[in-house]
């Protein structure tokens, strides 16, 4: 008989089964499904609750603005945590859940779009599988545990290259997470800064880098 | 009043235009500054860069970051508005090719067609680019030659701004000087080409790309543009008094609210509208050409999108700029008892020889690019710097297995982080997160390069477009069947070109983000992917052999001309935007000459 959290762990590596993010360079190996049946229609189907063809791009969007969000008090506290697990604040910017990185989060897996109903299953599975891991190891839900427990979890997923094959699920959803964290971080004005982006400011004149900065690596 | 609707149309016109984009819009600013009076038609809605263009917003006010849904496919703030891979109501049929891979077509319905959002890339095509045939053996000729398009490459370099280098190389000519706007500075990423590129024998010129690096000179232009025609050098030069110089941030894809790049919504139709000779009437799906007893068009027949009726307006001559491939659906679809097969198809090659641009990619992480200081690296938005093609005598002397070439679109820099600027860094962070993953996020923002190769397609009997027997669009006009294949000599042009970028790459200290690709068959983007459409509708030098003549004028019917891209007889590695504009001007000069004389 399989216990919760095998199934769990078969669940998310089902959902997580995605192409990696790495540029593509194989067109052939992601072709839509479906891209060999004779005769392809191509015929447009309206997403219920998607924003549509035609949007206003001029203003701002609240997060929920299109659909409903998701995630419950538990599992943002959940969101929360494994977030800034992920983006803590440090000396150059704050942590991922204070500039709202759950509500990126929830919005995104809210959406009815395929990839992110795909990274739906995914994050929702995975948070089963992190708090049944928390049960398991300490009788408290994740969020609920220390750092060092918690990072203790997570340093067994966090690389899907290196984590054990009854892992893989899990990693590659640690790897989603991140990946959606690091999203909702950094296209924020404090992951800007935190980056030091300075563009996106109408300039009179575009200089180019400094020539000493050339220089010193040898381009000029 | 210059935006109509079909109850309130001023007709019958002397042209009727059929599209918005960059060879209809050519069409229209040339016709208008000569006095004729043009009726244009677009399918979409009416779009207007000034207020709608989302030129400095952040991907924290978009939907998902900005990210790319089947509602925005090229992400929340692409120009592209009722457009994309699909439109809805609209759908068209594919036939895979063998290997699975099929065709897709990007479509924008609303003003201004693709140019509102395309990438602005402006490369002439080169002397052996009109004439490959007579090179190599291969495809067909056009029936004129460089010499005949240099004159109209010059002066929409002076119209639209184009900016780049003076040097020509072989087949890679530049104008005869001060038709270019100086191009932007390279940035870091590009010296660090410029530097390895030459020892690998492969050159680098400055890009070239429809953005004003500086204000239009609109005491000159106007002169050299309109000899003679005081009204239009005039309304010229306060159009170009209008547009702003680049501003050096924000994408040119989203579009520009200061027209300081070219899209025919703020360079084109703009000043067509100022001559008072221009009406527009937008959500109008053209679907046939209507005839006349002695066979001449008569005017054309469209759909209201936002009444659905079927409502027809007439003019003496008929200019389709429809984009390549509707532009040959309309002609199949004007079926009558004189034409069984479609208008303008004698010869059968209505729809025939479709042509894309061979595409392939790959991306480098590059160590000496990683932690810099902070740079404000946004430019112009891009190709400060590209290769053009440098292996001609290796094609002549087949040395390479494959006869025509590709350039080499690079770049790299600070820019604004979007929702995939740090997804999938494990390869090269070990998995870390925590305090490591942000020093990491530092350490390689700004670190990678990507080199994307733009080929030439040499013609085939497999790719073509019909009308489908069964599936018809909303409006009940009969769709499109796309049919693709490329050929083997463009299959072996990817993989050589991800063979010379992942040399590049190496060449430059970096490491390629994904396995160079050495199977033919996977190295080639599918079909229809660089959205560069052309032929289906060729230009040749006889009417057996070809739907137009060297004028872009159908052999069948003398007063119906085509504006866009379906006149391509051979799509050479240059972007064809360029082109589509140079060959509409001189198509619009032809169709006045022809006008004043009662010839048509």
């Amino acid at each position: 008989m399989t216990d919760r959290r095998t199934t769990i762990k078969l669940v998310i590596a089902a959902a997580a089964a995605m192409p990696a993010l790495r540029a593509r360079a194989n067109y052939r190996d992601n072709l839509e499904p479906g891209a060999s049946a004779p005769g392809n229609l191509r015929q447009f189907e309206p997403t219920a609750h998607g924003y549509g063809p035609d949007p206003d791009l001029v203003k701002a969007y609240e997060k929920g603005a299109f659909w409903p969000l998701t995630l419950n008090a538990q599992q943002r506290q959940l969101a929360g945590a494994l977030s800034d697990l992920i983006i803590p604040a440090d000396d150059h910017s704050p942590s991922a859940s204070a500039v709202g990185v759950v509500e990126f989060i929830d919005e995104w897996i809210s959406a009815p779009y395929p990839k992110q109903r795909e990274d739906r299953g995914a994050v929702l599975n995975g948070f089963a599988w992190l708090d049944e891991e928390a049960q398991h190891r300490s009788e408290q839900p994740f969020a609920k545990l220390q750092e060092a427990e918690q990072r203790a979890i997570c340093d067994r997923i966090c690389n899907a290259s290196r984590a054990p094959a009854d892992l893989q699920g899990p990693a590659q959803f640690f790897a989603t997470y991140r990946n959606l964290t690091a999203a909702g971080f950094y296209t924020t004005l404090a992951g800007r800064k935190d980056l030091q982006y300075i563009g996106n400011v109408a300039l009179t004149h575009f200089d180019g880098p400094p020539v000493e900065l050339l220089r010193k690596l040898g381009l000029a | 009043m210059p935006f109509v609707t079909a109850s309130s149309q001023r007709g019958p016109y002397d042209v009727i235009i059929v599209g918005s984009g960059a060879g209809s819009g050519q069409a229209a600013y040339t016709l208008c500054m000569e006095g004729v009076r043009v009726l244009m038609l677009e399918a979409g809605r009416r779009y207007t860069p000034a207020t709608e263009s989302p030129m400095f917003q952040t991907p924290d006010m978009a939907p998902l970051g900005g990210a790319d849904t089947p509602d925005k496919n090229k992400g929340f703030y692409d120009a592209t508005v009722d457009g994309g891979w699909d439109v809805p109501g609209q759908p068209y049929v594919s036939v895979p090719d063998k290997w699975g891979g099929h065709f897709t077509w990007w479509r924008a319905r609303m003003l201004g067609g693709r140019t509102n959002h395309w990438g602005r890339i402006s490369l002439r095509n080169g002397p052996y680019d009109f004439k490959p045939r007579s090179r190599d053996g291969l495809g067909f000729d056009w029936p004129i030659t460089y010499d005949d398009v240099a004159p109209y490459y010059d002066k929409v370099e002076l119209l639209i701004g184009v900016y780049g280098g003076d040097t020509s190389l072989e087949n890679t000519p530049a104008g005869p000087g001060g038709t270019l706007l100086p191009p932007p500075k390279p940035i870091v990423s590009d010296h660090l080409l410029m530097k390895h590129a030459p020892k690998l024998g492969i050159p680098v010129l400055p890009g070239r790309r429809a953005v004003l690096t500086r204000p239009q000179d609109h005491h000159t232009i106007p002169g050299k543009l309109h000899p003679g025609n005081h009204r239009a050098q005039k309304i010229l030069a306060d159009a170009m008094k209008k547009r702003s110089p680049c501003l050096w941030a924000t994408p040119c894809g989203r579009g520009c609210a200061v027209a300081a790049n070219y899209q025919s919504t703020t360079v084109h139709i703009p000043p067509a509208l100022a001559t008072g000779n221009l009406d527009i009437i937008t959500d109008a799906l053209v679907y046939e050409v209507t005839t006349g007893k002695n066979g001449h068009a008569t005017g054309v027949r469209f759909v209201d999108a936002t009444t659905g009726r079927h409502e027809h307006v007439s003019g003496r001559v008929v200019v389709l700029g429809a984009s390549a491939y509707e532009t040959a659906r309309i002609l199949l679809n004007s079926k009558s008892s004189q034409n069984p097969n479609g208008l303008a198809n004698s010869s059968g090659l209505v729809g025939r020889y479709i042509l894309d641009t061979v595409g392939s990619s790959v991306s480098a992480q590059i160590p000496l690019l990683e932690s810099l200081p902070p740079l404000n690296e946004d430019a112009a938005d891009g190709l400060q710097v590209y290769v053009p093609w440098w292996l001609y005598k290796e094609n002549l002397s087949h040395k390479l297995p494959f006869p025509r070439g590709y350039h080499v679109e690079y770049g790299g820099g600070k820019h604004m982080p979007s929702v995939g600027t740090f997804a999938g860094l494990e390869w090269l962070t070990g998995g870390s997160y925590g305090k490591k993953f942000k020093e990491d996020a530092r350490r390689y923002y700004g670190s990678f390069v990507y080199m994307d190769g733009r080929g030439a397609m040499v013609p085939n009997d497999n790719s073509y477009v019909e009308i489908d027997p069964k599936v018809k669009d909303k409006f009940g006009i009969p769709v499109l069947r796309i049919h693709w294949q490329w050929g083997d000599y463009e299959q072996r042009q990817a993989v050589h070109m991800q063979e010379t970028f992942g040399a590049l790459a190496e060449a430059m200290g970096g490491r390629v983000t994904s396995p160079i690709v050495k199977d033919p068959t996977k190295a080639v983007a599918p079909g229809g992917y660089m959205i560069h459409e052309v032929g289906g509708t060729i230009m040749g030098a006889s009417a057996r052999s070809s739907v137009t003549n060297r004028w872009s004028q159908t052999w069948d019917v003398p007063n119906l001309f085509v504006a866009d891209g379906g006149v391509f007889p051979y799509n050479a590695d240059k972007n064809p935007t360029l082109t589509i504009m140079a060959l509409s001007w001189r198509m619009s000069d032809h169709i006045v000459d022809r006008m004043r004389r009662r010839e048509i």
